[in-house]
């Protein structure tokens, strides 16, 4: 059998619960200074305005674009690389009076004095009005992924479990959302939906976890819960490696392979399915727990399944 | 005995996983470079019109792969890119103006696969290139003009009954009718109010020697003519796009007041914004003989009439009913009268024919006037974003009635290139109230195969670490759960492409590469747990009957909430995040049978019911 951890008996895990939770604390409450503070790089769907997306045939001259850009009426446009040398995208904000369509036509102009075999790949425009929806769509989407989470495990679970599923996943969002507006990461529709992605990975971890600790609950009939859930977490340590391994091989395989236009995407998974591991652990797990969790909790509830009519042969 | 599937349950699985794949198949062969033909202005394209461009192309030395005549409309593949110009060039001149003509790919699946209602996945545009715009269609005026057609209404309605007003007229509050004393007032409200079927309020609004009556729109009814203006304008968009001759184009409603509007290879973008967006539309009016232009000019104006510009010059005083809209026109066609000038002959349908034949027939020997409308973005925008229209109206020809008009007449007073705008308009129907574009993506047809490659490879080499690293970890359980990954994989393309509305983007491709990724979980599940088992000391099948039994909670609570979100991501995403949230729902969907059932069979069908000393996992 080939085995990345072996584990005998139960881990003290939560041994070091405290500094890692106090110091979780500390990422959600850093990175609430800094998105409230540095804000988000709200791309284009968000904002609004035009973006042009351009490829050179030879490294293009980003500097002396900006300057005959800045030298037309569309001052204050973001050039910059996108992927290789050769490939350009240009940010503009919607201008009063002026027509998006006349903005492209003078940054096409513009590109062409520099290089002629310059090709348009994509245009984009998005109506500030449209952007202004899709953030608030974008966060009440959260809100409720978040609400129906906490009724679906209430109802499974327990409610102490579920607050500290819902409390790790706010943990989660919050801080990919902290690491995107300290990095100043652009985030545009595709990194919203990577967002929500990582809400479900990261409770799909919790609810292993919990599962294990629902069903130790009733087996370890004179285990302490701390103790339940270390060998909880133990038992499920090996599954939480090799899923959380193999899925971040193929978001890796999406960063370096993908395209530019999935690295946001990938960069929002990379980030929260490593926040979202740990914190099925040291978040959901160390919170139900201080709620006082214990063996009366798990009664009611009964779970069907498969098997369960065998005799058992644990002692 | 454990670990054995009934014959059922093993055939339950064969079947589903055979018809994923069978689905999944079409994509496999690739796009066709096809022309298509649709005919448009009321011609259609009938057998004989596949022959005859069955022998063009034979004439012209183009070798047809297939040609295919489906709901009127004909599908011809040829070889390859060179040829489907040379085939587009010569089928367009040929068949002339009544066809429109365009590049198309079309899947090349087998006929017989086809038959069978296989087909590839949709691509979106980001993978095939396009222009997708996002057009917002603008309330305020499809209510407007509601409201000036109401004042008409019940300046008709009062005269018809004899109610004597003093006047009517919409305002910002509503429309107001006066009257000059109260019991005319009771009587006129009486009356419009059981005639008005819910359709207004009406509120006494009275003040001294004033007598009001408001009358503003229900909630309901303004509920219904957004829902009715929106409709409308999707039709006549939908016309639009097929008059530009686009092939596969999409015309969807978002919401209450957007349209999404896809043109898959369409570059072109100045064309298609100023066909699908332009408002014109005309409407006939009686000249106001009796008012003086100079009275009219310096403000003394009867109620009923009002100044308009026209094209040439000067003004031209006329009355404000409206004797004809342009809702009735059912074909307009740019040709040239006698002097060469250019008109647009008009066909009306059969009430716009008779509402016409009755003005014209009492109005012999005056002059009516042809009044052009358009909305023109302004460039400007209003303070919430949207973008500021400008109406404009011109009268663009004045004409003696010189007999009764019937059902089709000419419109003259136009330059060639409006002449054939106006046509194409006309014949397409007039939007019933202004849209614009607020938002617009482009992207290049490169740009949408680049994507593509990129998916692919990002999914080869994911897919591939993952499969070395399960069979290596857990051995023959490993190989197991590559074939259900593998299958999983499959089934998703297969049910991708079942759906008639699921459409495959690049987040989409995004999705599935998570899947593979993902979808592991169960696997890993099931088999840490029956490696715990076996440590602790259990005999392999029930090792093997335990590890399923215990993993089936845990997987399908871990598969329920991600679920839940996908669900979310679903109802409120567009577009792009709507197609991965579609390919995340299906692959959890299909990950859960192919780790929970799919292994389960070919463990059981291997090692069910046997002696077992040890076990590869």
């Amino acid at each position: 059998m080939l085995q990345i951890l072996s584990f005998k008996g139960s881990v003290n895990f939560l041994r070091h619960a405290l500094p890692i939770s106090i110091m979780s604390l500390i990422l959600v409450v850093l990175s609430l200074v800094c998105l409230a503070t540095k804000g988000i790089n709200w791309g284009l769907d968000f904002t609004g305005g035009t973006s042009i997306q351009l490829t050179f045939s030879k490294p293009a001259d980003l500097s002396s674009l900006r300057d005959t850009l800045d030298n037309e009426i569309i001052a204050g446009a973001v050039v910059q690389n996108f992927g290789s040398s050769r490939d350009v995208v240009v940010r503009l904000q919607t201008k009063e009076g002026v027509k998006s369509d006349d903005q492209v036509k003078l940054v096409l102009s513009a590109a062409k004095a520099q290089d002629p075999a310059v090709e348009q790949k994509s245009v984009e425009f998005v109506g500030p009005q449209v952007g202004k929806e899709l953030a608030e769509q974008g966060s009440l989407a959260v809100l409720v992924a978040l609400i129906c989470i906490l009724l679906y495990v209430s109802f499974r679970f327990e409610w102490r479990l579920s607050l500290g599923a819902v409390a790790a996943l706010a943990h989660d969002v919050t801080v990919t959302l902290g690491l995107f507006s300290f990095l100043q990461l652009e985030f545009d529709l595709t990194v919203l939906a990577g967002v929500l992605t990582v809400v479900g990975y990261s409770l799909n971890d919790t609810i292993v976890v919990f599962d294990r600790i629902r069903e130790n609950f009733l087996k370890m009939r004179k285990a302490t819960p701390t103790e339940v859930v270390n060998t909880s977490i133990t038992q499920t340590m090996s599954r939480t490696i090799i899923t959380t391994g193999t899925t971040i091989i193929t978001v890796i395989a999406l960063f370096l392979k993908g395209g530019t236009l999935i690295h946001g995407f990938a960069t929002s998974l990379l980030m929260g399915i490593t926040v979202g591991t740990y914190s099925s652990i040291y978040v959901a797990s160390f919170l139900a727990i201080k709620l006082g969790i214990c063996r009366e909790h798990m009664m009611p509830v009964q779970v069907e399944k498969e098997g369960a009519d065998q005799p058992s042969i644990m002692p | 005995m454990l670990n054995k599937y009934p014959m059922w349950k093993n055939l339950l699985v064969i079947i589903i996983i055979a018809v994923g794949a069978f689905y999944a198949v079409p994509n496999l062969f690739g796009e066709d470079h096809a022309v298509q033909v649709v005919g448009t202005r009321g011609a259609a394209v009938t057998p004989a019109t596949e022959s005859q461009v069955e022998q063009l192309l034979a004439s012209k030395g183009i070798k047809i792969k297939r040609s295919e005549l489906e709901n009127g409309q004909l599908l011809v593949r040829v070889n390859n890119a060179e040829d489907q110009l040379l085939a587009k060039e010569a089928i367009a001149s040929t068949l002339g103006e009544n066809f429109s003509v365009a590049l198309n790919l079309a899947p090349a699946t087998p006929a017989w696969l086809e038959k069978l209602g296989a087909n590839p996945m949709k691509l979106g545009l980001d993978l095939r290139g396009g222009v997708h715009f996002l057009m917002e269609v603008d309330m305020s005026e499809a209510i407007r003009k509601m409201e000036d057609a109401k004042v008409a209404d019940f300046r008709s309605q009062l005269r018809e009954q004899s109610i004597r007003y003093a006047g009517a007229k919409a305002t910002p509050k509503g429309i107001e009718v006066r009257f000059r004393d109260a019991d005319t007032l009771a009587k006129a409200e009486q009356y419009l109010k059981t005639h008005s079927n819910n359709e207004m309020v009406f509120t006494d609004t009275s003040n001294g020697d004033n007598f009001v009556l408001l009358a503003s729109m229900s909630e309901q009814y303004l509920r219904q003519i957004k829902e009715d203006a929106l409709t409308q304008n999707i039709t006549t968009i939908r016309n639009r796009v097929n008059e530009l001759g686009v092939a596969e184009p999409v015309v969807q409603r978002q919401g209450a007041e957007r349209i999404i509007v896809e043109l898959p290879g369409v570059q072109d973008t100045a064309r298609a914004k100023e066909i699908l967006g332009a408002t014109a539309s005309i409407e006939f009016h009686m000249v106001d003989q009796k008012t003086d232009l100079a009275a009219a000019k310096a403000g003394r104006i009867p109620a009923g009439s009002e100044v308009y510009k026209r094209r040439e010059g000067g003004e031209v005083v006329l009355h404000k009913d409206v004797m004809l809209t342009g809702d009735h026109i059912t074909g307009a066609q740019p040709s040239f009268d006698q002097y060469s000038r250019p008109q647009v002959s008009i066909n009306l349908d059969a009430k716009g024919g008779s509402i016409f034949s009755d003005v014209t027939k009492d109005n012999i020997g005056k002059p009516m006037a042809t009044l052009f409308i358009e909305y023109k973005d302004s460039g400007e925008r209003n303070p919430d974003g949207s973008v500021k229209m400008n109406k404009v109206e011109e009268v663009i020809s004045v004409a003696t009635i010189q007999a009764r008009l019937g059902r089709n007449f000419v419109i003259t007073g136009l330059t060639h290139g409006e002449a054939q705008n106006l046509a194409l308009l006309l014949r397409a129907g007039a939007l019933i109230a202004p849209v614009s574009i607020v938002e617009e993506r482009t992207i290049g047809p490169s740009l949408g195969a680049e994507n593509i490659q990129n998916g692919l490879q990002a999914m080869i080499w994911g897919m591939a670490v993952v499969l070395l690293f399960m069979m290596i970890y857990y051995r023959a359980f490993g190989v197991i759960a590559n074939l259900a990954l593998t299958a999983n994989l499959v089934m998703v393309v297969g049910v991708m492409s079942m759906i008639p509305g699921a459409v495959l983007t690049l987040p989409g491709i995004a999705g599935m590469v998570l899947t593979v990724g993902m979808a592991v979980d169960g696997n890993v599940l099931i088999n840490e747990r029956i490696r715990e088992e076996l440590r602790a000391g259990r005999p392999i099948q029930q090792a093997i009957h335990e590890g399923y039994g215990n993993a089936f909670s845990t997987i399908a609570d871990a598969n329920i909430t991600t679920f839940i979100t996908a669900l979310i991501l679903f109802a409120v995403g567009t577009g792009a995040i709507k197609g991965f949230a579609v390919t995340l729902m299906i692959g959890i969907a299909t990950s859960m049978f192919t780790a929970i059932v799919g292994t389960r069979a070919i463990v059981n069908a291997l090692w069910g019911g046997k002696r077992l000393k040890k076990l590869s996992i």
